[in-house]
């Protein structure tokens, strides 16, 4: 008994078991839902679904079922945001508890009660619970708001800290986790007010079939910035995170945290302005511009770190240009991290700007359909980087070792990058073939998606199980990370200094306190 | 390392032949099944009367009958059109690309090879709005039948339906080629709400025609296996009337009119409908087609373009007054 309170206690309390828990939620919901549509649709699979399952679909609810799930989906990221910042900031235990116990409470009525409510029929007590949940989980941005509170002086950093901090000691890295916990509260506030505006009419849709209305109303407006910026916001998120995890300091630190916190809030004035000025896009610009910047100062500082630390193990002081290009390729799953922000500026960014130049001659030609298709596939691909680059992490932090850490990583990469190009060329094919002539090229574009998506599957369902398979054993690596947990627990309570955090957290990912 | 390196090239070689688009053949039942035997002349009564509209089944009154195509204008319907303006002189051929009245036509979608047939529009009102573009009056492209995906040929003095195309409906066609065939012969496009009565019928909410569910016997979609869908996915357009409930070989259909006894409605192509939208100069076409997934032919939905632009996947019907 007390061993299956060990586990519970493992998966409930710990920042791995939580993340591993809640990755699993998700891995699961996009097998059985990835199924109901795209290319296992296509072949049948989808009907089998949702007879299997017996699922409700009818198909003017098709948009609201869509809505609830990416809600439900979302809030499972914003919980495992919440981990990671609990995990990675110094804060007062309680809240740590608090905040993390809450996140995922509420992500778990969210989930069952939101797909249960939009797949199998309409019993109104799952939707006030889904609701309950969503409200619940705005508390944990609240909760972490109140604990990451910036001015608070027990957390000021020493003069002379390598980190970005004001002459006060002002810790700049805290007050970004807060900017961006602020803006993603008053985004969500947003997109609740105009959500229940349109569910206390039950009208649901799609923020992509309204683009070419003339005339949107304020609620139309906010749906489209709400998206948007909730979105960024989490990439903001995962960026400082990792910013964290590679103990980012120095020069490169000081220009990133200040860029941070102007682009989220710039960003986010940006987004949700589109509900009242039509310069909306220029703010944005502006914000993107600072946030992006902030990111690229993690990758400049990232990659000459990871590759100095592989030097400095093989003792290699003076490297040829061979060497350091294999010393910065030795670990994929760090590097990983740092190579899809780069690429992601190939498959989001660019494009956005690309578009966006070529307005006038992409846009006012396209079919909306061309154009949907452009924009869902821009989302989905930026929603499935962030996963790409969180399960990398996550690999990491779960002692992914050897062999299977170089295939786990560079098949991450591949996989991935193949999918997201092959994407990225589907949803632009309009400029280089026609209807007409399109479905070789579309074919081989579905392939290569297929070939990647599936790929990062595999690798999340193999790494499920194999965490699943250690849960049944006495001794198994989750034992070692509970009592690694609390051990770090009991140490970092008392730290105020973030680089202890991170060097407790390090040294216990190599083994240390074993 | 040496699988590394196959699987690079190999990736690389798939990814530029990724770039090469390629003419579709013909599919199996393209000589086959020629004809429905639904009468592509034949006309079908819409009452006067409230019908729900719209995805959340808005209740609105046309308080006023007309008559609706059963089917969509077919290849030969339209290639007697051309014949019978073009003699008139309501039409003229020029080539293609000398279109006037809009500048952004070679970095975008519409993209017209050869030469043309051309038609006068009246042009839209212009109201300044954010993404609006000027119509200006003027000579369209209605037709541009030397395109690759056209299927009616002109000889140089009569323009004739490619074989096998003849019951097939007209696609290749610009908003403005759909207008200029209901005002020649007196007819116009159905509006949006027009067409979506005819659809959907008086008294339910029903997704698609034939009822509430998708269902691959009723209608051309993408990848739904009809006879008109080649090995590598391609789907032509199947005859009009096609989903009448009759077996062709071993594919069996439903038969998927509407409430009022109108065909194709959802699939095979999508339809200009005639509504012209204030601060915006796209028009709507509706009912999805075989390129799309059923969920875009869902009554409700719209898909919009510029009136210039002309596809493989989209058609017309006409309306008339009683």
């Amino acid at each position: 008994m007390s061993k299956f309170k060990d586990r519970l206690k493992y998966l409930f309390t710990t920042t791995k078991g939580l993340i591993l828990m809640a990755i699993a939620f998700i891995g699961i919901i996009a097998a059985v839902w990835g199924t109901l549509s795209g290319p296992l649709a296509e072949i049948g699979v989808k009907d089998i679904t949702i007879d299997l399952l017996n699922m409700d679909m009818i198909e003017k609810e098709r948009e609201g079922r869509l809505v609830m799930m990416y809600h439900s989906i979302a809030m499972i990221v914003c919980a495992i945001c919440a981990y990671l910042i609990t995990s990675h900031v110094p804060m007062k235990k309680g809240y740590k508890t608090l905040i993390n116990n809450l996140a995922t409470f509420s992500y778990m009525i969210i989930m069952v009660f939101g797909f249960g409510f939009a797949y199998w029929g309409h019993n109104w007590t799952f939707h006030a619970v889904y609701v309950a949940g969503m409200s619940l989980m705005y508390f944990v941005g609240i909760l972490l708001a109140i604990a990451l509170w910036p001015w608070n002086k027990d957390y000021y950093l020493e003069p002379g800290s390598e980190y970005s901090h004001l002459k006060s000691g002002f810790d700049m890295e805290r007050a970004a986790f807060f900017t961006v916990v602020v803006a993603t509260l008053g985004s969500a506030a947003v997109g609740a007010w105009a959500g229940a505006y349109f569910s206390n009419g039950f009208e649901a849709f799609l923020a992509e079939d309204t683009i070419r209305y003339p005339f949107k109303t304020y609620q139309m407006k906010a749906i489209v910035g709400h998206l948007h910026i909730m979105l960024a916001l989490i990439g903001i998120v995962v960026t400082l995170v990792f910013g964290r995890w590679y103990d980012m300091k120095g020069i490169w630190h000081k220009l990133s945290m200040p860029s941070m916190i102007v682009g989220s809030i710039v960003l986010t004035t940006g987004s949700l302005s589109v509900i009242w000025t039509e310069a909306a896009h220029v703010i944005v610009y502006a914000g993107a511009v600072f946030s992006m910047l902030g990111g690229l100062f993690l990758v400049i500082y990232g990659l000459p770190k990871i590759t100095r630390e592989r030097l400095d193990e093989q003792g290699i002081k003076k490297p040829t240009f061979w060497q350091g290009l294999m010393a910065l390729f030795h670990d994929p799953l760090k590097f990983g991290i740092l190579w899809q922000m780069i690429f992601m500026n190939f498959n989001v960014s660019g494009i956005g700007i690309f578009m966006a130049v070529r307005l006038e001659e992409i846009f006012r030609i396209w079919p909306h359909r061309d154009e949907r298709i452009e924009l869902s596939g821009h989302w989905h691909i930026l929603s499935a980087i962030i996963a790409v680059l969180v399960l990398s992490y996550v690999a990491d932090r779960m002692g992914v070792k050897g062999k299977v850490r170089q295939w786990t990583g560079w098949l991450l990469i591949i996989g991935s990058n193949v999918a997201f190009a092959a994407a990225t060329q589907y949803e632009m094919k309009r400029l280089y073939v026609s209807e007409f002539m399109q479905q070789s090229v579309t074919n081989t574009l579905m392939l290569l998606m297929d070939f990647g998506l599936i790929t990062i599957m595999i690798l999340l369902a193999a790494f499920l199980v194999w965490r699943l398979i250690d849960l049944f054993k006495a001794d198994g690596k989750w034992s070692v990370e509970l009592k690694e947990d609390s051990f770090a627990a009991s140490i970092i309570t008392d730290f105020k200094d973030k680089s202890m955090i991170t060097d407790v957290e390090i040294a216990i990912d190599q083994g240390v306190s074993q | 390392m040496k699988l590394t390196r196959i699987l690079i090239v190999g990736l690389l070689a798939v990814g530029l032949l990724a770039g090469c688009g390629q003419v579709p053949e013909a599919p199996v039942g393209l000589s086959q099944f020629t004809d429905s035997g639904i009468d592509p002349n034949s006309w079908a009564r819409v009452p006067a009367g409230i019908f729900l509209t719209g995805q959340y089944d808005l209740q609105v009154d046309l308080d006023y009958e007309y008559e609706i195509m059963v089917t969509e204008v077919t290849n030969a319907q339209y290639a007697q059109f051309l014949n019978e303006a073009l003699a008139a002189g309501v039409v003229r051929i020029a080539p293609g690309d000398t279109i006037d009245g809009y500048d952004h036509l070679k970095g975008g979608a519409i993209r017209y090879e050869g030469n043309a047939v051309f038609g006068h529009y009246e042009g839209d009102e212009y109201n300044s709005g954010r993404h609006e573009e000027k119509i200006p009056a003027g000579d369209y492209v209605l037709f541009p039948f030397e395109d690759i995906a056209s299927r009616i040929n002109f000889d140089g003095s009569r323009f004739t339906v490619k074989e096998y195309y003849e019951n097939h409906p007209v696609t290749m066609v610009s908003w403005f080629g759909a207008k200029a065939y209901a005002d020649f012969y007196g007819y116009r496009l159905p509006t949006e709400l027009e067409w979506e009565k005819a659809a959907r019928g008086m008294d339910d909410n029903r997704p698609y025609a034939w009822g509430d569910l998708e269902d691959k016997r009723a209608a051309s979609f993408y990848k739904y296996g009809n006879p008109f869908q080649t090995k590598n996915g391609w789907t032509d357009t199947a005859p009009v009337g096609f989903y009448n409930g009759k077996t062709y070989g071993n594919y069996q259909t439903i038969d998927a009119k509407s409430p009022y006894g109108v065909y194709d409605m959802n699939g095979n192509v999508a339809e200009w409908v005639g509504d012209i939208w204030l601060e915006l100069h796209d028009r709507v076409f509706k009912g999805g087609h075989k390129n799309t997934y059923a969920i875009d032919g869902r009554v409700w939905k719209r898909n919009s373009a510029p009136p210039q632009y002309v596809s493989p996947n989209v058609g017309f019907r006409c309306v008339r007054d009683i």
